[in-house]
């Protein structure tokens, strides 16, 4: 069902993007985005209220990409549902033919624009990934009652290298691995140093026979983007010199140096052992993907 | 300890509005701890309400008790020959001894002058933390006695979260990150192995799943 999982069984280096859904009700605007990624990438994920600002759901935006052809990584924060409620949708998504499912703890409710509610983490990430594969492999759900059918899902988790403690970073991302990630996708790399010696310490522990990790990129659109990142995004590790580069050149041309940065990182992680592909967060910036993957050398993308 | 802290004074001239004889009630323990309804908070309390009704040139009784404790029934009976002089009572109890004033006096309206807000700890003058809550199953043993239900913003029972930096929390730099401080302890004890297992899916029922708790204890009963 998983045309990202096929991919990477191939040995190819995956391309996935991000797609935000909109805030209301249209699908235009999804089917608009889905045509801009068509051929450019081999899964689309898309997010679940991302930053805690509500929008439309991941499973309804998912649905409405897979009937247009794409193959969509249904993200699921374990922020607004309980666990009836995520099991529930897990047999939905896979219901509708979502092959793809990527178990995330989501951005803290405090940020969004709902910040009354209350946050349910009832389970955790990793808890997520554990309840999914047993009822994918096992046919259970939590409790240990049977599923008439199992959910025919590739699993995914997030990793981010660049948060502390850099030393329990790497344990962490074995414990996925153990709860049932089948792939990973990272945080926005802009720190290759310490990005690399996050994936050679995986390396050392054979983490990357076990799992398929995808190196996560987000180009920059401006100096502001950038500084607005390093300095309030808690995780986001922006070494100066990309900050630099970003101020150094003039208006006009700030989102070139962001495509080049973008790319650039890209070839180097095509390079490093270890990584399996790119998962490229254009935010608000689908049309870069395109000329992104092209630049980079990964057109065209095999085909279904 | 629990702690609370005392509303807005115009809301609590609200809801006391309708009253002429009130008791204003305070409780000498978690709450004196915290300094919000203690002896000392209930008679400044008692005396800003009745400054506040002389300037408004308003005939209401208002006059302060303080109980030991107000959440336990041996000490609201001592109340037994005085309530009837009040039309209402302003408790500064937590919101338990609220409550139990309620069931004991059900006549008589009470109502509450504190928001009461978590079990907590007092960190140092004028600090308190949450650090506990009362989720009926303690893991504090396996998490190096820090307890990541209170004290880790998403509640991650299998830590530490993408946006913890330098030992901070993502929601809010001035807090800790529990999940830094569950590994340094744990590291300090040589129990690190610890967090190799993955925790399982909490059973809330111990908190939440039957409705609310009631601890029996026979051996205690008479
Ligand atoms: S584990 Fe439960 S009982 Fe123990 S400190 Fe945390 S909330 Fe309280
Ligand atoms: S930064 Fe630490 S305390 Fe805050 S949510 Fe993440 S793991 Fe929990």
């Amino acid at each position: 069902m998983s045309h990202l999982k096929q991919i990477l069984e191939k040995g190819e280096f995956a391309v996935t993007a991000e797609c935000g859904p909109p805030k209301g009700a249209d699908s235009e605007i999804v089917l608009r985005k889905g045509d801009l990624l068509r051929d450019k990438v081999d899964a689309v994920n898309v997010t679940d209220n991302q930053t805690a600002i509500v929008r439309m759901s991941s499973l309804a935006a998912c649905t409405l990409l897979r009937g247009a052809g794409l193959d969509p990584v249904l993200q699921m924060v374990v922020r607004d549902r309980n666990r009836i409620a995520l099991q529930s949708d897990i047999l939905g998504a896979s219901a509708l033919g979502i092959g793809n499912l990527l178990c995330l703890s989501g951005d803290h409710q405090s940020f969004g624009n709902q910040p009354q509610t209350v946050g349910v983490f009832d389970l955790d990430s990793i808890q997520l990934l554990q309840t999914v594969k047993a009822m994918r492999d096992e046919g259970t759900i939590l409790g240990g009652d049977r599923l008439s059918a199992r959910p025919d899902l590739f699993i995914g988790a997030a990793a981010n290298p660049f948060a502390d403690p850099l030393e329990f970073r790497v344990t962490r991302l074995a414990k996925k691995i153990r709860a049932g990630a089948d792939f990973i996708q990272t945080q926005c790399i802009y720190n290759l140093d310490r990005f690399k010696t996050w994936i050679s310490t995986a390396v050392d522990r054979g983490l990357p026979e076990k799992v398929y990790i995808l190196g996560g990129v987000t180009p920059l659109k401006s100096p502001g983007m950038a500084r607005y990142m390093k300095n309030r995004v808690s995780g986001m590790d922006i070494p100066d010199e990309i900050v630099k580069r970003m101020e150094g050149v003039p208006k006009e041309k700030q989102r070139e140096e962001g495509i080049r940065i973008c790319v650039e990182t890209i070839l180097r992680l095509k390079e490093m052992p270890g990584v399996s592909g790119v998962h490229i967060m254009a935010i608000e910036w689908e049309e870069a993907v395109g000329e992104i993957v092209e630049r980079a050398g990964l057109l065209p993308r095999p085909g279904f | 300890m629990i702690t609370a802290e005392q509303k807005p004074i115009d809301e609590i001239r609200e809801m006391i509005g309708p009253f002429k004889r009130i008791l204003v009630l305070g409780c000498a323990s978690c709450v004196a701890e915290c300094a919000a309804g203690g002896e000392k908070e209930t008679a400044m309390l008692g005396s800003a309400l009745r400054m506040a009704a002389k300037m408004e040139k308003k005939e209401v009784v208002i006059e302060e008790k303080t109980l030991d404790r107000q959440c336990v029934n041996e000490f609201i009976v001592l109340l037994d020959d005085t309530i009837d002089q009040y039309d209402a009572v302003l408790s500064l109890g937590c919101g338990a001894g609220v409550q139990a004033v309620a069931d004991m006096f059900p006549e008589t309206p009470v109502i509450p002058a504190l928001n009461t807000e978590f079990l907590g700890e007092t960190k140092a003058q004028g600090l308190w933390m949450e650090n506990c809550l009362g989720c009926g199953d303690c893991m504090l043993y396996y998490f190096g006695g820090v307890c990541p239900l209170a004290r880790c913003s998403k509640q991650l029972f299998n830590g530490p979260c993408g946006g913890s930096v330098d030992g901070r929390c993502e929601i809010n730099p001035e807090m800790d990150c529990a999940w830094q401080l569950i590994i340094d302890r744990l590291s300090r004890f040589n129990a690190l192995d610890r967090l190799e297992d993955i925790y399982p899916p909490k059973d809330w029922s111990r908190k939440q799943g039957s409705g609310p708790r009631k601890i029996v204890r026979e051996d205690q009963q008479r």
